[in-house]
């Protein structure tokens, strides 16, 4: 008896937990200020979760496989300012069609080229996740701001900012349609494919899924490169909101992406994760951030509300842990 | 990538010779296989032969090499010397893969399974059948259902590994290595968790596939089991093939007598047993997880008590509980009759009660730090070695010197990096460390695994030492010959219960063995239990 009480608070905790606390930040959000509802506000929320949810999605990826991408806001700053750059050269003379094409091309090229950098790093050289990808963050970081000097880039093609940044497509921004495409992908990749079950296998023992002829080192590096082109792709997204390029977006999408995993019941320790759960991830963090602007909470006490929310939720994921150790 | 040759293919004649017990090439040949790690040679020349369709088994004591010559036959470990053959061709460089496209197909006593995923996830990993890119799972749960019915195992596919005991995770490990049609299927100690019905099954299963051309490779040392489905028995002993034998042509005794191959008391020191006072007893013993039941022993100053039994029983996690590193639910510990309040090592150091980990590299070393400061830590409290928090770094030197002196360490260097050290060298430092404060009880957790004859004379010194100066010692070991050549009296652990009690001389290994496996029929009974 005392054992099903036991599980039963268990899986409250593990599942029931996170959808509870949306319903019930919306409902009182709802209930308190009369601004929440309002269609601008809303399509702002969605707008922002849906970004945050495409970075988080792939900060899953190297979640599971027992990694970190702390480089992520950095690879969005470079891709913003790349892209922006090839767009704003090439427009004036190949016209707009073939300036956002390579642009768009270019910016999910510098996804890749860190993917595989960070990928490469830690599964060929065995460096630690962590300084890894925060050395990346250095460098990828320095190599944006140089190229712009700190100076946002205009003279994006106005489809490109029209089109993609400020528009609606059947009501919803481009931006949520693309972050619903990234989750559903994910989805099904983690649910039926024999790639998602090997990404979970490395994450859940290494040595396990090499004894079984799973090339280990393969899908860690796929898990990077996943990881910073749904960087790059939140970035391009985002470029097209601001309308120019710059060396300084994505600057809290780190610890973001980390916590709205995490608060999603990632394990840090890897092999756990689902990415539906994560979307609610994403979606409570940004209601979060909504409703504390809404109530005017100053935005230095915001950075720190959301620190301390995701060191506590780490902290009961260790906590789950050692339990189920001492449980056996 | 290496393709597998019938066989039929063209073979040098003087192997085809030399395996006169198979009528064709030999699925497996290995040949003077030497493989190395830091400090120890864990297989020297060693040559095994495997004929297609026979259940070859390995047997030898623990460390004899059995578990590295089947991480090699599997592509987990690389060789360092020698040569292999599959079905006569030369095979190198062999990835754990390439190993299961050959058909070699294995079961590690440490599981390769992923907890966070199910059953059938698990038996189909690496392998998920896949119909137009995605993983057809109606055909991964009949496949499953199918091979989990034909081994006789009641699971569940979709149930999640994290959630299984370890028998039934065994039974996946079995199934996953059945399910791929292996040429040459490995089973490290597959029975050490099942029930006699499933171990039956799984006789049975392991007949019916030899019946069909599939070469077993079985490591085991139960003799139950050997007697029961050998073909041969090839006897290992401290990385040497001693002997190959065919199963009808050898007695339990022989094959004893071929393990442990020399006078058991050659290799160990005559210890004084002079025991006094009880210095530490434990009273119903109790383990949060259930790892150990109501246990009980007592031992006295000035004896040494081996605690034998097989792994898992519980024998490692009772020292530990009286360390403090178990939690326990129930029952206490006293040490010179008084109970202890608090169990935990710190509490545990300061009333003079000390512990080696077997676990050397991860719980008992810092390995990147010097001899001196691994050696010092546990007594920094002491005054000779530091006064008010600051070190005494004079004091401290010639302590450990002295301690690693008598201990016999060479090269006598003590800023060495641990990490850099062998085997041995490294329990010396351990027990320097338990050497280097004053202490009453000394629980040894497996002192010589891992480690090479020389140096476990050395440590069996250093054990004597010990006991002479009028310190109880406990020693948990597998090893029967350790615990028979050195204790003064022996308990046996079985399931987590303490089920006999033994005097340490005149005591025939059978008869230890007997209460190892309490439901196997026991020929020779002696000395009651406790």
């Amino acid at each position: 008896m005392k054992a099903y009480a036991k599980a039963g608070a268990g899986r409250l905790l593990d599942l029931g937990l996170l959808p509870l606390a949306l319903v019930v930040l919306f409902v009182g959000l709802a209930l308190t200020e009369p601004r929440f509802l309002g269609p601008q506000n809303l399509i702002n929320v969605l707008r922002g979760g849906a970004l945050l949810m495409i970075v988080a999605c792939g900060q899953m990826l190297v979640l599971i496989v027992r990694g970190m991408d702390l480089s992520v806001g950095s690879t969005m700053a470079l891709t913003s300012v790349v892209s922006a750059l090839v767009m704003a050269h090439l427009a004036p003379g190949s016209g707009p069609g073939v300036a956002i094409t390579a642009g768009i091309a270019a910016g999910l090229a510098v996804g890749v080229v860190v993917g595989l950098c960070n990928g490469i790093a830690v599964a060929v050289f065995g460096i630690t996740p962590f300084m890894v990808t925060l050395a990346m963050a250095s460098i990828v970081g320095g190599v944006a701001l140089s190229l712009t000097n700190g100076i946002p880039i205009y003279g994006l093609p106005e489809a490109f900012v029209a089109g993609l940044g400020r528009t609606l497509w059947l009501g919803m921004p481009p931006t949520v349609w693309a972050a619903a495409i990234v989750v559903l992908l994910v989805w099904i990749v983690q649910k039926y494919t024999a790639l998602g079950t090997r990404i979970y296998a490395v994450g859940g023992s290494p040595q396990a899924s090499r004894v079984s002829g799973i090339d280990v080192r393969f899908h860690l590096v796929l898990a990077y490169v996943g990881c910073a082109l749904a960087a790059s792709l939140a970035s391009l997204l985002l470029t097209a909101q601001i309308g120019s390029g710059q060396g300084s977006v994505g600057d809290t999408l780190a610890l973001q992406s980390i916590g709205a995993a995490v608060i999603a019941g990632v394990s840090l320790h890897g092999g756990v994760g689902r990415v539906q759960w994560v979307a609610l991830g994403s979606l409570f963090l940004l209601l979060l951030n909504n409703a504390m602007d809404l109530l005017r909470v100053d935005s230095k006490a915001q950075a720190i509300v959301m620190g301390l929310l995701i060191v506590l939720v780490v902290a009961l994921d260790e906590f789950k842990k050692r339990r189920k150790i001492d449980g056996h | 990538m290496m393709a597998a040759t019938e066989a039929g293919a063209p073979v040098q004649p003087d192997i085809a010779a030399r395996a006169a017990t198979a009528p064709h090439v030999p699925r497996i040949q290995l040949q003077g296989i030497v493989k190395t790690f830091p400090g120890v040679r864990a297989l020297d020349g060693v040559d095994l032969e495997i004929a297609a369709g026979e259940v070859h088994v390995l047997f030898g004591e623990n460390g004899a090499g059995k578990s590295t010559i089947i991480n090699i036959i599997a592509g987990v470990l690389r060789p360092d010397g020698g040569s292999y053959a599959y079905e006569g061709k030369a095979v190198s460089g062999l990835t754990p893969h390439q190993a299961r496209e050959l058909g070699i197909s294995a079961v590690f006593q440490e599981f390769s399974l992923v907890p966070e995923l199910t059953v059938e996830q698990n038996i189909f990993l690496g392998r998920e059948p896949v119909r137009a890119g995605f993983i057809d799972r109606r055909r991964m749960r009949e496949k499953s259902l199918e091979v989990l019915a034909r081994l006789g195992f009641k699971l569940e596919p979709q149930a999640r590994i994290g959630r299984l005991s370890r028998a039934q995770q065994q039974m996946v490990e079995i199934a996953k290595a059945v399910l791929s049609n292996a040429k040459v299927l490995i089973l490290d100690e597959p029975t050490a968790s099942l029930t006699d019905a499933e171990s039956e099954r799984l006789f049975e299963l392991v007949g019916e596939l030899r019946q069909t051309g599939v070469s077993i490779i079985y490591v085991s040392h139960r003799m139950r089991e050997i007697s029961r489905i050998a073909d041969r028995i090839t006897v290992l002993r401290d990385g040497r093939r001693i002997a190959t034998v065919h199963n009808h042509e050898v007695t339990d005794a022989q094959l004893i007598e071929l393990m442990t191959g020399r006078k058991i008391d050659i290799l160990f020191p005559p210890v004084s047993h002079k025991p006094g006072a009880v210095m530490l007893r434990t009273q119903g013993l109790t383990l949060a997880g259930g790892a150990v039941i109501d246990a009980s022993i007592e031992v006295a100053g000035g004896e040494i008590v081996g605690i034998a039994g097989l792994a898992g029983c519980g024998k490692s996690e009772l020292v530990r509980a009286v360390f403090g590193l178990e939690p326990i639910t129930d029952g206490r510990v006293e040490l010179q009759g008084s109970a202890l309040t608090s169990l935990s090592p710190s509490a545990a150091l300061r009333a003079g009660i000390c512990y080696f980990p077997s676990d050397r590299a991860t719980e008992g070393l810092a390995l990147g730090r010097p001899i001196r400061e691994n050696a010092s830590m546990a007594a920094l409290d002491q005054a000779t070695l530091a006064r008010r928090g600051v070190l005494n770094k004079r004091g401290e030197r010639s302590v450990i010197t002295s301690v690693l002196e008598r201990l016999k360490l060479r090269p006598l260097h003590i800023e060495r990096q641990v990490g850099n050290l062998s085997g041995g060298n490294r329990q010396k430092v351990l027990l320097a460390r338990g050497l280097s404060r004053p202490l009453k009880v000394y629980l040894f957790d497996e002192p010589t695994v891992g480690i090479d004859v020389g140096a476990k004379f050395e440590v069996y010194d250093a054990i004597k030492a010990i006991v002479e100066e009028g310190n109880a010692v406990v020693l948990v070991s597998s090893e029967l010959p350790e615990i028979m050549g050195l204790s003064n009296r022996i308990y046996v652990m079985h399931a987590g219960r303490v089920v006999a009690q033994l005097p340490g001389k005149g005591v025939a290994e059978a008869d230890i063995l007997a209460h190892f496996f309490p439901h196997e029929p026991v020929s020779v009974d002696q000395g009651g239990t406790a």
